[in-house]
């Protein structure tokens, strides 16, 4: 066991705990952060998707240990007082929901993306999100969702 | 409804208790016990109404649907309406969510149960006022009179509802006609997504009580094989750790996930283990069909002299279709966390059918009934494949061991291997031309896949179809609309092979065979928007056009797609799919339906297999077994034909059957391939 500080959504706080657990089971198990879900426990899915330093990562395949000192951000970080992220909006407006369990993953994955490129084409939304899995298979309607928070992101920059 | 069916004023904030029996027509299985009365609506002090259901969230949209259905009824803004869904304990057994049940079946109960509470308080409003309540308003949640309103929460508190209950009131309070409905058959939000993009919904795995531990099972290495021993010893010298034996059933439950795998790595080296013979997927047809069970009363039925109109066929064509074992692969693993509170156990659960999971719960735990409780919070997506409730049982047996709460959330790989599947189907189709190049004989068998739309739409004056059951090799189970995919595959793939016996177009010659006139609708509807007639003339080297359409539940369908094959692999271009369900309660959501079945069954049709071999899955991760992603995503075109003059029907299985054989047709339509499998296999290039 080691006591290991993370910074997750702004706070910092030590958490006791084996350094080799993955980042996804102290997120929900330890923080109580249950909005980063297991989907697969292997990257293949996306389900489990934080933003690390601002860089989409999969929390399943990360030792906790990786974290310290970095700036995590989860889906609970994500709406400020209450208002929403333009992605989380854009998600709503769209209804690009189904089951929502995937949706955590796809919209922190879109906050990178968008980030990376603030006017994404078509082609670089698919290739960004073709590792989150929805098996509602709601993927039209989350390409909208991904294309209207690029484009309200574009026209603020 | 009567009298009798509306009870009492209760207390707590609650002003009234409406009552509903359970229709006939939301029993499934033919249970012909009687009718119970169950609570249904509440309104409460505040005005705030609530509607029970015992209808289960995983995405598909009950929960909004049901609410707009109580609010048209009442009158009321939806936000008014307040649902409390699967909860054995508050809610009315609605019976499973499945088989798009909860339009035609429990939407109508929930519209009873709400005109009803209105005619109730008009009768109030009308003897308060002395008018007539025919010529009373209901707008906006209150009744309207000589430009006053009278909130349906003063109504509730008047000292004249127990006298209005005591009136004879009309034996069947109305429904709104669909032509009249105000918030039914618009686009409507889904009222449940703003606490999924925010992640503040708790999904069944998220479920966390005081002093929890989480569970980890210990699962054969292969099926059928069983436990001649385990030493627990090494887990039980952990700290923290709870370890069990009871018979077949080993697990281990620690204050973290991380702890209990640990535990669970420390005592499955020393599980020995009787192993016996299993099957593979290599000779899973041959199987099937040796394993048929032709004297277990095959359904079907037929109609004229097939074997004759066979013989006397100017042409006859003979086909067989293999259909894979698939999996739902839901999101969201099976999840459960299950509580003991002095003999009473509390389990919260994602299943689609509460009351089986509470009765399975009760006997494996020697519970009595009344003592067992299953909360289904909104869960990660099922598509038929969490029926069943293996995680429930698990938690309930380790909380019971360890005294504390506990959960289980299955890994994918458990998922992969121990949920059930889609029944694989070999289907088996011989026709027969008349020398007008006319349907005139139809032979089709499913083996072992079901037998939901086996009948053919087409006109043919003999026909024979059958299902015969088989002893599959996997354990198998509902799935979105179960075998109405494999057999509608079969058969549109098929008829297009007729088609082309008769020289005529596929389209030509499915119309020229169709007397459903729903149906036809669709296709024309489809085709015309695809452009079919054009795209026929104008070839592309490597790129196909392929259509099909079909019914089932009560709805149709139909779809004309455009792919290209490269290295032998076909690509979705464009699908435009037409669908109609008879009066559309919500479109915005039947749009989602639609769109999410058009895709998920894209999977199936194109590499969807689970390959099995020594008793163990061999493909069961995402890796291997691959699963539609947004690379597969095609242009998608969606049309809505909205039948304001038809009962609405069920939306959320019908739209997955016309895509697996538009793709195989318009994958011969490139190729000059017939594709007789799904998925599709490989081609050659």
């Amino acid at each position: 066991m080691a006591a290991i500080k993370l910074t997750v959504n702004g706070k910092t706080s030590s958490v006791d705990t084996e350094a080799e657990r993955p980042l996804l089971e102290v997120l929900r198990e330890d923080l109580g952060l249950t909005g980063t879900k297991y989907g697969c426990g292997e990257g293949q899915c996306g389900a489990c998707t934080v933003l690390l330093d601002n860089r989409a990562t999969l929390s399943c395949l990360t030792p906790v240990r990786a974290a310290e000192g970095r700036k995590i951000v989860t889906i609970e970080g994500l709406a400020q007082n209450g208002t929403l992220h333009p992605v989380q909006q854009a998600f709503l407006e769209e209804g690009a929901v189904q089951c929502g369990y995937c949706t955590p993953g796809i919209i922190l994955q879109t906050v990178a993306l968008v980030e990376a490129h603030p006017k994404p084409t078509d082609a670089e939304i698919v290739t960004g999100l073709n590792g989150n899995l929805c098996r509602c298979a709601d993927y039209h309607r989350i390409f909208a969702a991904v294309r209207r928070a690029a484009d309200a992101a574009g026209k603020k920059s | 409804m009567n009298r009798r069916e509306f009870v009492e004023i209760a207390g707590a904030g609650l002003l009234i208790v409406v009552t509903a029996p359970l229709s006939d027509a939301q029993r499934r299985g033919g249970d012909a016990g009687p009718a119970t009365l169950e609570s249904r609506l509440h309104i409460a002090e505040d005005g705030t109404i609530a509607i029970l259901s015992g209808k289960i969230e995983e995405g598909q949209g009950a929960l909004t649907e049901l609410a707009m259905a109580a609010a048209e009824e009442l009158r009321v803004p939806l936000d008014r309406v307040r649902m409390v869904i699967g909860d054995t304990e508050g809610t009315p057994n609605d019976g499973t969510t499945a088989g798009s049940g909860t339009t035609p079946r429990t939407a109508p109960v929930v519209r009873k149960a709400a005109a009803a509470a209105r005619e109730l308080l008009l009768a109030v409003a009308a003897r308060q006022l002395g008018a007539d309540a025919a010529r009373l308003e209901v707008r906006d949640g209150a009744v309207q009179f000589a430009g006053k309103r009278y909130s349906y929460a003063d109504l509730a508190r008047s000292p004249e509802l127990a006298a209005a209950y005591k009136d004879a009131l009309p034996a069947g309070a109305a429904l709104t006609p669909a032509r009249d409905w105000q918030l039914l058959g618009k686009p409507q939000a889904r009222l449940d997504t703003r606490d999924l993009v925010t992640g503040a919904h708790r999904f069944p795995s998220d479920i966390v009580r005081p002093g929890m531990l989480y569970g980890r099972v210990l699962r054969p290495p292969s099926y059928g094989a069983t436990l001649a021993g385990v030493d627990l010893s090494a887990a039980q010298k952990m700290p923290g750790v709870t370890a069990v034996r009871d018979g077949e059933f080993v697990a281990c439950a620690a204050r973290t996930t991380f702890a209990a795998r640990k535990a669970l790595d420390a005592i499955s080296p020393t599980a020995q283990w009787n192993r016996v013979a299993q099957p593979s997927s290599d000779d899973l047809f041959a199987q099937l069909k040796q394993h048929a069970n032709p004297n277990g009363r095959p359904s079907g039925q037929e109609r004229g002299s097939v074997d004759k109109a066979l013989s006397d066929a100017a042409h006859k064509l003979k086909a067989t279709y293999q259909v894979a074992f698939v999996q739902h692969a839901p999101m969201e693993p099976r999840a459960a966390v299950a509580e003991w509170q002095d003999g009473r156990l509390t389990v919260w659960t994602g299943t689609s059918n509460p009351g089986s999971v509470r009765q399975q719960l009760a006997e494996t735990l020697h519970a009595p009934l009344a003592n067992v409780r299953v909360i289904v919070p909104h869960f990660g997506g099922g598509f038929g494949g969490k029926h069943s409730a293996e995680a429930a049982v698990e938690a309930a047996r380790l909380a019971k061991e360890a005294g504390r709460p506990v959960a289980v959330h299955w890994t994918r790989a458990e998922e992969f291997m121990w949920a059930y599947f889609r029944p694989a189907a070999l289907i088996e189709v011989e026709a027969g031309l008349d020398s007008a190049r006319s349907l005139s004989a139809w032979d089709f068998t499913n083996y072992n896949s079901g037998g939901s739309a086996l009948d053919t739409p087409y006109r043919v004056p003999h026909a024979r179809v059958k299902f015969i059951g088989s002893d599959p090799p996997l354990k198998q189970g509902s799935y979105r609309v179960l075998a109405a995919t494999a057999n509608n595959f079969a058969r549109e793939a098929f008829t297009d092979e007729l088609a082309e016996a008769a020289g005529k177009d596929p389209l030509e010659f499915r119309l020229a065979h169709l007397d459903n006139e729903r149906l036809r609708n669709v296709l024309a509807a489809a085709a015309e928007r695809f452009g079919w007639a054009e795209r026929r003339k104008k070839r592309r080297f490597g790129t196909g056009i392929g259509l099909a359409c079909g019914t089932e539940k009560n709805s149709v369908v139909a779809a004309c797609c455009e792919l290209q094959v490269e290295n032998g692999v076909p690509r979705l271009i464009e699908v435009v799919q037409a669908f109609e369900c008879g009066a559309i309660y919500n479109p915005a959501n039947l749009r989602a339906q639609v769109e999410g079945a058009i895709m998920m069954g894209v999977g199936p049709a194109l590499r969807e297999e689970i390959l099995f071999k020594d008793g163990k899955i061999s493909n069961g991760r995402f890796a291997s077994y691959r699963v539609p992603r947004f690379r597969d995503l095609p242009k998608l075109e969606v049309i809505l034909l909205d039948r304001k003059d038809l009962e609405s029907a069920g939306a959320g299985e019908t739209p997955i059957i016309a895509i697996a054989p538009a793709i195989a047709n318009a994958v011969f339509d490139a190729t000059s391939q017939r594709v007789r499998t799904m998925p599709i296999g490989s081609l050659r290039s």
